[in-house]
Formats: structure tokens, C-alpha cells, sequence
């Protein structure tokens, strides 16, 4: 068998990475721990070179390997490269927090790793097998990140109800696939497609794709299968809620793409319909219950089940209209997935580090911060304003081009979709410049004086985490094709049906 | 071969499981409930696999990793329901209600 040790070589480096940071967790002296962190941030910048090479190299074409079932192109590529830049932000966000915690870190890294490791499996897997390999590989150290304070008993509770829920998940995903396998005979995505036409009556094979979609749509939250997400965000350390909000979210959404647009365009009038009642269902609850959420994080989880429906809204379009725009509503999924990662990860990063200075979790907790810490107020306020879609920041893109498919599939139902969208979009604007102005409008609280002598305790690595994100959604804003062109590499994906 | 009967005693199985994992209270109960759900589907999967015959066994190679990788999630979640019983000194799934909307 030959293997394209070019195209394998980010899974080798992370892989490898793995492993050494596990040694030297082992082999170190407790003063050099802080070795462990540096080396797995650089073993994942070592990984992104590799993809930038296959990226913009020699241009081959797909590289197709082991039979079809793991293939890197240029969809691979965009999402094995936002794995890793989320992998690194996050792992930035965790020095400092994890150093400040009690609990022991090396483990932290592994577990991360092994984490980033199976979503950039995910981003090439063909068929049902890696797919599952590689969904396991993304949630299975997940589970015990959330559980990682272990004295700390929401944060024990947040790790039970994300397990429970999970293999819940899995079981339900499995059971799908099985039938999947049973009544096309194969588990690859393209023998799946090609049996798909003339089972489209099968009341069997219409089963076994709801069962797949309710596995993934646990995966990234979705409503009605989202009662996992606010608990265990809250309980986790909040470096891993921002992994669990960005990558592992972004891994179901990759699940999700490969599977509609790949195994199943044959049948969209299945999936259509199911889309359509997730993306509802998640924008609206999402948007509704995050009002009046008083805990940022909370809020936070709220909103990001809500951006969740926005980013499942060109799925129910492009089931619309006989798949007249399937590709265009593909890259809309793609584009509004890479900027909303950014975005939330910056706000993920601004959370940590006004929590830090002002010790509360509370969103009133953060009043006048404007006035003491000007730096940190106009931060948050950029992410905040970014996740609400406000121009020059790259939010307002992302729904341009998720509001642009839409319209484009020209069906009333999808329309329809596109008025609740636009209402959620004014409901979400509320809560989120709701925080910009509680920083910059109110006063600060009587009790709260000394918090305005009070040195800032971010750190240089959480600074470079918001830095980098920052940047991005500033970037991104002011010239959005660097967005889209994350749109238009993928989209040959969906557009050679 | 007789598939179908494969396929209820499968269907039986997980719908076992998800009543399990949903009425029961103890959380290694429920851990036993997750493998009946996993069991039903690795017989699915080789039903299947005897009917199908594709020269890859896909089925049987399925059934490998569900198997391995359902070992390593009970590992987990044994795990962390250890940690809750030496901290709050119960098992009980119920009684884990800090967070709520």
C-alpha cells in the first residue's frame, strides 16, 4: 500500500507531538513543567506548515488514499487548517489558567491534543468508519477536560451530563450507521451516494439518516438535542468550553457536511425538512433563553447554540429548489463556520481574562470596566459586537453570506427560514451589545472601587490568543474575500456531484 | 439467511438501552445501559456483514472499533463517576442538579 506521507504529515506531526509531550510530562522536573505547554504550542504551528504546503504547492489535485476512505483536498485542507489555529488560541488561552489552577497540567495537553489530533482526522474521513474513529477521538478526552477540576463539583456534574449525553449520541449515530452500511452495502460516502437513488422510498434508509443527523445535531448543539451544552459550559474550565464552542462544534459541523452533501444529496427532501426544524428551533431558544442569562458563560452557551441554527440555515436551503445551490450553500456553511470560530474564541479569551480581573462570572460584574480597563472594554466589545454581525468586524460577513444563499434558493419555506433568521439576528443583537454596554455605559459598582487599582492579569499568552483573534475578525471585516476564499476552495467538494 | 431476526433482537437491545439510560437513576447503571445500545448495534453490523459479504468485512471491521472504543468511553465514564462518588458520596444521577436553567 502507498502511503502520501506529504498528505498524512499534519496527523504524523500532531501524533508525534502527542507522544513527546507525553514523555516529557513523565520525565520532568516540576519546575520545568511550563516545557510541556511550549512543546505541544509549537508541535501544532509544526502541523500547520505541512498544510500550508499542501495548500498552495503543486497543485494535484484531491490525494486519495487507503481505497477512497481518507482523501485531503482542499475542503480537508480549510478545516484541518482552523483546527489547528483553533487548537493553538486555545492552547494559548489554557497556559495561564491551567498554571493558576491547582490541579496538575501535563495531562491537560495530552488530552487537548489527542483532542485536535481526531478533528483533523475528521476533516478527511470518507467514510463511516474514520468518520466515527474520528468523532470519538475529538469528544472521548473531552468528556474528562470537563471534568478537569476535580474537586470542583459543577464541574464533576458538567462532565457526567456531557458523558451521559454523548454516548447517548454515539449509540444513536452507531445505530444509523448500521443501517446505513446494511442497505447500501458499503461504508464509503461515495458508494452510500450512489445506492442512495433507489432507496429514497426505503422507509429504513429514512430512519437510519435521521438517526445519523440526531448523532451529529448533539454534536453541535442543535435544538431540541442541546441540554448538554449550558451545564457542562458552565462547569468546564473555560478554555475548554471555548474548544467545546469552536472545534468540537466545528467537528459535528464537519460531520454534518460530509454526510448531507456527500453520502446524501440523492435525498434532501429527507434531511431538508429536519434541517429546516433544527435551524428554527436552535436560533430561536438559542436567542430567547441567552436574554436573560445573567452568567456570561452561560450566555455565551446560549448564544453559541444560537449561532449553531444560523450556521444550519444553509443546509435547509440547500435542500430546497432540487439542489440548485447546493454549493453555493455549502461554502456559506464553510465561510460563517471560520469566522464564527475566531470570533467566539476571541470572546472566549476576552471572558477569561475579565473574569480574572474582576472575579465574577457575572455580566453586571463588568460594569465601567471601559473606564478602568479601557484596553480589555474595547476587546470584548469588538468580539461582542462581531458575534451580533455589526460591520467593519468579519461577523456581519458570515450572515451576509448565509442570508445571500438563502435568498437565492427562491422557495417560500426557505424564505420563511430567512424572516426568522433576520428576527434572531435583531433578538441577538440585544443581548450582545447588551454587554458592550454595561462596560462602557455603566458605572462601576459601589463595591467594585477597588478593582480600578487593581493590575490586569492577562497574560503574554492569553494577549497573543485575543491578538490573533482579533486580528482575524478585523482582517476578515474590512477585506472579506480572505473569508471567502475559504468558501470557494471548499465548495469544489459539493459542486462535483 | 435470515437477517430480520438479527435486526428485532438488535432493535430490542437499544431500545432496552435507551429506556435504561433513561429511567435509571444509578449512573453505572446507565453505563450498563450505553453497552446494551452499543451491543445491539454490533449485531446489526454483523447481521448485515453476513447478508452483505463485501470483500473489505466492513461490518466485521466496524464492529472491531465499536467494541474498542466503547471500552474506552465506559473507562471514562467510570472514571469520572468515581470522582463524583468520593466527592458528593453518591451515585445517583438525580442528585446532580447544581446547574439549571
Amino acid at each position: 500500500m502507498n502511503l502520501d506521507y506529504h498528505a498524512l504529515a499534519p496527523e504524523i506531526i500532531v501524533a508525534v507531538t502527542i507522544l513527546v509531550v507525553l514523555s516529557l510530562d513523565l520525565s520532568l522536573p516540576t519546575r520545568l513543567k511550563w516545557v510541556v505547554a511550549v512543546v505541544g504550542v509549537i508541535g501544532l504551528m509544526a502541523a500547520t506548515v505541512p498544510v500550508l504546503t499542501l495548500a498552495f504547492g503543486d497543485d494535484v489535485g484531491p490525494r486519495v488514499m487507503l481505497g477512497g476512505t481518507y482523501v485531503v483536498d482542499d475542503f480537508a485542507l480549510v478545516f484541518k487548517g482552523v483546527f489547528l489555529a483553533a487548537g493553538y488560541i486555545v492552547l494559548l488561552m489554557s497556559v495561564s489558567y491551567i498554571e493558576s489552577d491547582r490541579y496538575y497540567m501535563g495531562e491537560y495537553y495530552v488530552l487537548m491534543l489527542v483532542s485536535i489530533l481526531g478533528s483533523v482526522i475528521m476533516a478527511s474521513s470518507r467514510d463511516l468508519i474514520t468518520l466515527f474513529v474520528g468523532l470519538e477521538l475529538v469528544t472521548g478526552p473531552l468528556f474528562l477536560l470537563a471534568g478537569w477540576r476535580k474537586g470542583d463539583s459543577k464541574s464533576n456534574e458538567s462532565a457526567l451530563k456531557f458523558f451521559i449525553l454523548g454516548v447517548l449520541s454515539t449509540a444513536i449515530l452507531l445505530y444509523g450507521m448500521s443501517f446505513l452500511y446494511g442497505l447500501t452495502g458499503s461504508v464509503k460516502f461515495d458508494d452510500i451516494r450512489a445506492a442512495s437513488g433507489a432507496l429514497a422510498d426505503n422507509g429504513a434508509f429514512q430512519m437510519a439518516i435521521l438517526f445519523t443527523l440526531i448523532g451529529f445535531a448533539f454534536k453541535v448543539s442543535a435544538v431540541p438535542f442541546h441540554a448538554w451544552a449550558p451545564d457542562t459550559y458552565e462547569g468546564a474550565p473555560t478554555p475548554v468550553t471555548a474548544y467545546l464552542s469552536v472545534s468540537s462544534k466545528a467537528a459535528g459541523f464537519v460531520g454534518l457536511l460530509l454526510l448531507t452533501y456527500l453520502a446524501f444529496p440523492q435525498v434532501t427532501d429527507v434531511w431538508g425538512p429536519a434541517m429546516w426544524i433544527l435551524a428554527a428551533a436552535s436560533m430561536t431558544l438559542g436567542n430567547l433563553v441567552a436574554l436573560r442569562q445573567h452568567n456570561i458563560v452561560r450566555m455565551l452557551a446560549y448564544s453559541s447554540i444560537a449561532q449553531g441554527g444560523f450556521i444550519l440555515v444553509p443546509f435547509a436551503a440547500a435542500a430546497a429548489n432540487n439542489n440548485a445551490i447546493l454549493p453555493d450553500a455549502f461554502s456559506a456553511t464553510v465561510v460563517y463556520m471560520v469566522i464564527y470560530a475566531f470570533m467566539n474564541l476571541g470572546a472566549f479569551a476576552f471572558v477569561i481574562a475579565a473574569t480574572a480581573k474582576t472575579g465574577s462570572g457575572e455580566i453586571n460584574s463588568f460594569a465601567g470596566m471601559g473606564s478602568y480597563a479601557p484596553g480589555l472594554g474595547l476587546v470584548g466589545a469588538v468580539f461582542f459586537l462581531s458575534l451580533a454581525g455589526v460591520p467593519p468586524m468579519a461577523g456581519w460577513f458570515a450572515k451576509f453570506v448565509m442570508f445571500q444563499a438563502v435568498l437565492s434558493a427562491q422557495s417560500g419555506w426557505v424564505t420563511a427560514l430567512a424572516v426568522i433568521a433576520v428576527l434572531n439576528a435583531v433578538i441577538a443583537f440585544v443581548y450582545y451589545a447588551r454587554i458592550a454596554k454595561v462596560m462602557w455605559m455603566d458605572p462601576v459598582a459601589p463595591g467594585a472601587a477597588s478593582l480600578v487599582s487593581r493590575p490586569a492579569p492577562v497574560s503574554a499568552s492569553l494577549g497573543l490568543a485575543i491578538a490573533l483573534s482579533l486580528i482575524f475578525v478585523m482582517v476578515a471585516g474590512v477585506l472579506p474575500q480572505i473569508a471567502a476564499f475559504f468558501g470557494e476552495a471548499s465548495k469544489a467538494l459539493a459542486s462535483g456531484l | 439467511m435470515i437477517v430480520s431476526q438479527f435486526l428485532v433482537l438488535a432493535s430490542l437491545l437499544f431500545s432496552l438501552g435507551v429506556y435504561g439510560l433513561l429511567v435509571r437513576r444509578n449512573a453505572v447503571t446507565v453505563l450498563l445501559a450505553v453497552e446494551l445500545m452499543l451491543a445491539g448495534v454490533n449485531i446489526n453490523f454483523i447481521a448485515f456483514e453476513s447478508v452483505i459479504r463485501d470483500s473489505l468485512a466492513s461490518g466485521q471491521i466496524f464492529t472491531i472499533f465499536v467494541l474498542t472504543i466503547a471500552a474506552a468511553e465506559v473507562g471514562i465514564g467510570l472514571g469520572i463517576v468515581l470522582l463524583i462518588f468520593r466527592n458528593r458520596a453518591t451515585g445517583n444521577v438525580d442528585e446532580l442538579d447544581l446547574m439549571k436553567w
